[in-house]
């Protein structure tokens, strides 16, 4: 061995080791956890979305095409869904209701589709309006492009801001050379629309030429969970990164996440993909995590049902089959902790109408989480 | 004439089973190393060795060789529930990735010889059209 060779074996070894290691806080397991569960409906593959009309009757998304409306614990499924392409991590993705769904029975739905007749699929937004078990009016509000055959990184959320828009992310659908810090082109984006689909006349590159109008932030791998703050109104996001490198991100219009620029993870061979975790002009995360979880769904807890978790971030974590709830501090990660540890990959978690967290687990179908008394 | 038409068969079947098997190994083999990337590695590792307790391996995996066409059947319409992999148990779901028939012959044909496998027999596509949902 040359001595150019060893201290290039030397560089690397010490620059994987430095990036591989491990972020704090450090995840804890409750030694005696004062919560039980209960299974709200069962035989869900992947439930990937959930939206509430009441506590008793909700929406649930099974990635591989199907929509479920499960009224007192029974589940049936709802017709008239576009046709989806399920490919890889692609396939029905999140449900979502109008904020004003108790007078239009109106929802959203994301979903790989493939509505141009070539190869492959790309993540779309449609709204819906439903009645009974019944999906009328389907409406395409948007569609990413190019469709491909990639199985990766299709996003995705859809949130509200309570001022009248939506948003949605794509991710950059395995094409992370070209897609995410490219404004001309979908995937990697957070996007926001009008709830009728048109573009807000404000969006950060309404007049930036050749850039996609819709587009709200940028430089993002995959989003996969996204929620308000339900105090400060602001716009968080969970994104998976490559192997460690998953982020919480507080999302800002027009801001550049970075990816694949910047990143705290590497490549699943174990290869760096850059030598930066921070740039100028790029963001940096509110919080990363190093082992990757796998973030799913997120959701902040402010209802009185758990009154120590009051306050609290939960994301599900799909890799180490547990739901997360992360302790904030002005904005500062400073506890990290296990519920409902190996419970199985958790896929998705919301509030209910009635405050009590509802978690989606593959395989397992929806949980309710008791506190006991 | 019997035997003519007989001799032509047999040369149009000839030319299918040729036509069949256009693809060499050695390709449908580098064809399944990208399906594999794109699709299986996140769950089942880059080296086969899967995650203990949540995704079997595949390297030498006794249940890869003995359940040939359960894991074909697996991969074409997804799985779920207990099965046994090397004497572990394992009780997760696969969800259906969505390949193409040659697809899955072909990253059946990349797993079947990597990681200390190895398989004297090239999956084909027919063969995974062949395979049904249920048994």
């Amino acid at each position: 061995m040359n001595s150019k060779t060893f201290f290039s074996l030397i560089f690397s070894v010490t620059f994987l080791s430095s990036c591989a290691q491990e972020n704090t806080p450090k995840i804890t397991t409750p030694a005696n956890p004062n919560y039980s569960y209960e299974t709200v409906v069962s035989g869900i593959d992947i439930p990937w979305g959930m939206a509430f009309i009441t506590a008793n009757d909700f929406l649930v998304t099974e990635k591989s095409g199907e929509l479920y409306r499960v009224s007192a614990g029974t589940k049936t499924a709802v017709t008239g869904l576009p046709d989806i392409y399920v490919r890889g991590q692609g396939g029905l993705l999140d449900v979502a209701l109008h904020p004003e769904f108790t007078t239009n029975n109106t929802l959203y739905i994301t979903a790989g589709t493939n509505i141009e007749g070539d190869s492959g699929g790309n993540t779309a937004l449609y709204s819906a309006v439903l009645n009974g078990s019944q999906l009328e009016a389907v409406k395409l509000l948007y569609k990413a492009t190019p469709n491909t055959k990639k199985g990766q990184h299709w996003g995705s959320r859809i949130v509200f801001d309570g001022k009248g828009h939506l948003f949605f992310g794509v991710g950059d659908r395995g094409n992370r050379d070209e897609n995410p810090q490219d404004l001309g082109r979908d995937g990697g984006k957070i996007y926001r629309l009008n709830l009728d689909g048109s573009i807000p006349e404000d969006n950060p590159f309404v007049n930036e030429e050749g850039a996609k109008k819709a587009i709200y932030s940028y430089g993002h791998r995959n989003p996969q969970g996204m929620t308000l703050h339900p105090e400060t109104g602001a716009l968080w996001e969970t994104e998976h990164g490559p192997r460690g490198g998953d982020e919480i991100n507080i999302i800002s219009p027009g801001k550049n996440y970075g990816w694949p620029k910047i990143t705290y993870g590497i490549n699943y061979s174990g290869t760096p993909i850059t030598d930066d975790t921070a740039l100028p002009g790029m963001e940096q995360p509110l919080y990363y995590w190093v082992p990757s979880i796998a973030p799913s769904g997120m959701t902040f807890l402010y209802s009185d049902i758990y009154p120590e978790w009051k306050g609290n971030l939960f994301v599900g974590s799909l890799s180490f089959e547990y739901l997360e709830r992360v302790v904030l501090k002005n904005n500062t990660v400073v506890q990290r902790e296990k519920v409902l540890a190996d419970i199985g990959r958790v896929r998705n978690v919301v509030v209910g109408p009635d405050g009590y967290l509802y978690v989606g687990v593959e395989g397992k179908g929806i949980l309710k989480i008791v506190p006991q008394s | 004439m019997k035997w003519i038409i007989s001799t032509l068969l047999l040369g149009i079947h000839a030319l299918g089973v040729y036509l069949y098997q256009e693809k060499p190994l050695e390709q449908s083999i580098a064809d399944g190393a990208e399906i594999y990337q794109d699709f299986c590695l996140q769950c089942h590792g880059s080296k086969g060795e899967g995650v203990a307790g949540a995704f079997p391996p595949l390297a030498q995996s006794d249940y890869l060789k003995n359940e040939l066409e359960a894991s074909i059947r697996g991969i074409k319409y997804g799985m779920k529930g207990p099965i046994k992999v090397n004497g572990v148990k394992y009780d997760g779901v696969m969800a259906n990735q969505g390949l193409e028939a040659e697809e899955i012959a072909d990253v059946m044909n990349y797993v079947l010889n990597n990681w200390g496998n190895k398989s004297s027999k090239q999956i084909t596509p027919q063969e995974v059209v062949a395979i049904k949902k249920t048994k």
